[in-house]
């Protein structure tokens, strides 16, 4: 979701590159309906490559097969990777210009500096 | 949950640390935030099983109050870091898990920017009134809430700004409707208060995209 789009220069700034030095796994419920609601806002290719990053791209498809609504198997999955994997340390980094926004304590830092933008 | 319980729960919530005036940081009182957040569940489900975000989130008080009504998540965005620190151990305390902070510019990250564009159910924000030092954020922080939210946006601005926020909303065909007129008691946050506590009027506004 999020981009680096806001330096200067930068076109895209997405998918940013997740590094991930420590994860933590949460438990939280699992709700079929709003995780159907959540898939066709998301760009698969850079679900793919943050799974990737954080080391569960294993667990998804290629491309999103039809039919995911009532796929619970997937949906699931999906639940975990997007809710259930939290990132408290790290860094996002922007594909064009390498710039590294850090991730601490699970909150990253997308600021920007006046010369940047 | 009940109105009641609701705002007892917000009671717990700790305040800003070190307040910054450039920022506007006042916490939003409990008894406000529980009102504001129940009527979004009970009037108008806006928040059980939806995607919300929380613009401005400061300590954290909406946040935590939109996740103990159970939206399915909640994403907090604010520029500074003290008050990200705050409203992080709330939420621990509080021991909530579907929440996530980001710390960013709220307008510079999320305006105009199409991957953002109506990606939330419900958007609620208590802004910075847009006084002082920082003419305007209020209307640029709601213009970016409608942007990124498909149904309503909840907002606390101040009564007197009241004919230019909903002729704001005209102008983006969005209705506004005020849901409640708030007294707002402003602790003695900053030096130049001279007072210990200033009340003051402040409308609660449900906007929402005309069908």
């Amino acid at each position: 979701m999020l981009t680096s789009k806001g330096i200067k220069n930068v076109k895209e700034g997405f998918p940013l590159k997740i590094q991930a030095d420590e994860v933590k796994n949460v438990d939280i419920d699992f709700d079929q309906d709003f995780i159907s609601k959540m898939v066709p806002k998301l760009d698969w290719n850079a679900l793919i490559f943050a799974a990737q990053c954080v080391g569960h791209k294993e667990d998804l498809p290629d491309t999103l097969p039809e039919g995911y609504e009532n796929d619970e198997d997937l949906l699931r999955k999906l639940h975990h990777i997007l809710l259930e994997v939290e990132v408290i340390n790290g860094c996002l980094e922007c594909p064009e210009t390498q710039r590294k926004f850090p991730i601490s304590n699970g909150i990253p830092n997308m600021l920007l500096n006046e010369d940047e933008v | 949950m009940k109105l009641k319980e609701l705002e007892s729960w917000l009671q717990d919530v700790q305040g800003f640390s070190t307040p910054r005036i450039l920022l506007e940081q006042y916490q939003t009182p409990p008894h406000i935030a529980a009102r504001v957040l129940h009527t979004a569940q009970a009037s108008f489900k806006d928040l059980e099983g939806k995607m919300v975000a929380d613009l401005g989130c400061g300590c954290g008080m909406l946040m935590l109050g939109a996740s103990l009504l159970e939206a399915a998540h909640v994403i907090g965005v604010d520029i500074d870091e003290g008050a990200l620190e705050v409203c992080q151990e709330n939420l621990t305390e509080a021991e909530v898990d579907n929440v996530e902070l980001i710390k960013a510019d709220v307008t510079r990250m999320m305006k105009d920017q199409p991957r953002f564009h109506k990606f939330f159910d419900t958007v609620l924000l208590n802004p910075p009134f847009g006084t002082k030092h920082n003419p305007g954020t209020d209307v640029a922080f709601l213009q970016t809430a409608l942007e990124i939210s498909h149904g309503a946006v909840y907002s606390l601005h101040k009564t007197s700004t009241r004919t230019h926020i909903v002729k704001k909303a005209g102008d983006w065909g969005v209705k506004a409707e005020v849901l409640a007129k708030l007294r707002y008691d402003l602790p003695n946050t900053y030096k130049f208060h001279k007072k210990a506590s200033v009340d003051i009027d402040v409308d609660f506004i449900r906007f929402s995209r005309q069908k």
